[in-house]
């Protein structure tokens, strides 16, 4: 719990917020040109005073909470043409820190939702309407295909088979025999191929790989904040 | 692992905690080690810009009260203490200018570890390397405390916060001037217990009124609980005990006094006025 290293002055509201925004970017292939977030609970009460609206900015435009850019990140999304709004909602029962955010530009689309849990620690639990959870303590990848038997298994086995070792899997269907979201978090980063063979799947409709973006540097440097 | 885990072993505290989070591969010790020691500089760093410098903050109502301090006249003699108190705002009054800090274990309460540990460290004259496994201790208390109760002030209350770092903090003064894992563990114990009840009120939302000068307080608060346990005092609740009721204190905070600006000091009218102005 020593860490991490980051432009102040809020570990949950700048630097969680941060590292929100950027899995959001990379839930994108290409950068975002428009972006809407809209804040709940503390998150909106106090933005302005934590930074947290700069701190998403910096994140839409792929900085991590370290980056000394931070403070003038609503400038360089202006000079950028990146256009943002701001917004406040209660998202219902969640955690007083979250964070729907939705980015889009001439050919993608995204929704993310997720809380920073404090000590700069997060879990996203909704991407594009799907139930999903992680935690961006490792790379995540996410996955979404179609609801049939043994398709778990199968993805399981072709990440065993190239030394992925899986930390957490979580897996969501909107209905049975329709579409579901997979979001599985692995030690380390899948080879270009692997995730080729992935993509080509009959059954897989749609593939990201998301970076771990808490330095992997274990629990005392990282940030464990669990009930 | 809990506290009294920890209490029980035979030794400095932050040998276990290098063993639970490493094991004994020598490589892997290092590369941890090496991190911690890049973090105890990039206190230091913030430390000194923090002493230097006089920049108000966005909302302009702290920036300088670390250099005032570290300027004035110490009319208690009582260098120790006027040390730790500057260094732990001049970290937070980074923190607040939105400049690089390390959280430990959040940024609103930044200022307390260095403050105490960095502070002691200086006042005996004692070398970085030395202050890195105590600072790995005080990694290990916020990671063992974490597993049981928020840390957040947003759902813990500023005791969650700032009872956390100054847990942390005593914990790493004590083993730094030679108390194992026992006394360190007492130290941690008599900072938390003795800091709860605190609530999260800052002035507009800002990390900064009561925020800056609380670290302050609580480096030096941590100290004295380092100094508490090693002359042998103990807490009577044990250890995991008062981590438990600051959790159950922190669920019966109302909203109003877990971070929102809108309770406390916040609340008052001249808190109220000031968010006002700065909302414009
Ligand atoms: S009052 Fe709130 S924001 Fe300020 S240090 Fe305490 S917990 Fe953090």
């Amino acid at each position: 719990m020593i860490g991490p290293i980051m432009i102040g002055p809020s570990s949950s509201h700048t630097a969680g917020a941060c590292r929100l925004a950027l899995l959001a970017r990379h839930t994108l292939q290409r950068p975002a040109e428009r972006a809407k977030l809209t804040l709940h609970g503390s998150f909106a009460k106090t933005a302005k005073g934590h930074g947290t609206e700069l701190a998403l900015t910096a994140g839409i435009l792929g900085y991590y909470p370290h980056d000394p850019r931070i403070p003038q990140a609503l400038s360089i999304a202006k000079k950028q043409q990146l256009d943002i709004v701001f917004d406040a909602a209660d998202l219902g029962d969640v955690h007083p820190n979250t964070v729907c955010i939705e980015l889009e530009n001439r050919t993608e689309k995204s929704h993310l939702t997720g809380s920073s849990l404090g000590g700069g620690s997060i879990q996203v639990f909704e991407i594009d309407a799907f139930e999903v959870r992680f935690s961006g303590r490792y790379h995540t990848l996410l996955l979404r295909h179609v609801d049939q038997t043994g398709v778990i298994a199968h993805v399981a086995q072709v990440i065993a088979d190239n030394e992925g070792n899986i930390a957490t899997l979580y897996s969501a269907r909107q209905k049975k025999g329709g579409e579901a979201m997979m979001s599985i978090e692995i030690d380390k980063r899948l080879s270009q191929y692997v995730l080729d063979y992935l993509t080509h799947l009959p059954y897989i409709r749609w593939l990201r790989i998301l970076p771990e973006v808490i330095s992997g540097e274990g629990h005392l440097s990282g940030t464990g904040d669990v009930a | 692992m809990n506290l009294k885990q920890l209490a029980d072993y035979p030794g400095y505290g932050s040998e276990l905690i290098l063993h639970e989070e490493v094991g004994e591969e020598r490589a892997a010790r290092e590369d941890l080690l090496e991190k911690m020691l890049l973090r105890l500089q990039e206190m230091r760093s913030s430390i000194a810009r923090g002493l230097s410098s006089d920049e108000p903050s966005r909302t302009g109502m702290v920036g300088w009260n670390a250099k005032t301090l570290w300027g004035a006249d110490d009319k208690l003699r009582a260098p120790l203490m006027k040390r730790v108190q500057a260094y732990a705002m001049a970290v937070n009054e980074e923190n607040a200018r939105m400049g690089r800090i390390v959280a430990a274990p959040t940024a609103g309460s930044a200022g307390t570890v260095p403050g105490a540990l960095i502070g002691v460290g200086d006042h005996l004259e004692l070398t970085d390397e030395a202050l890195v496994m105590p600072l790995v201790l005080a990694a290990g208390i916020g990671q063992v405390i974490s597993q049981r109760m928020f840390i957040a002030g947003s759902s813990g209350g500023c005791q969650a916060e700032i009872g956390s770092s100054a847990a942390m903090a005593a914990a790493a003064v004590c083993e730094l001037l030679g108390g194992e894992a026992k006394a360190a563990v007492e130290a941690a114990t008599l900072a938390l217990m003795n800091t709860i009840g605190l609530v999260c009120d800052p002035v507009g939302g800002y990390v900064e009124v009561p925020c800056v000068s609380r670290n302050a307080f609580f480096a030096v608060h941590a100290v004295s609980a380092a100094q508490l346990a090693l002359a042998g005092l103990e807490s009577v609740i044990p250890p995991d005990e008062v981590v438990s009721a600051t959790a159950s204190i922190g669920r019966l905070l109302p909203p109003e006094l877990r971070e929102t600006g809108e309770g406390g000091i916040a609340a008052t009218p001249t808190g109220r006025r000031i968010a006002l102005k700065m909302a414009k």
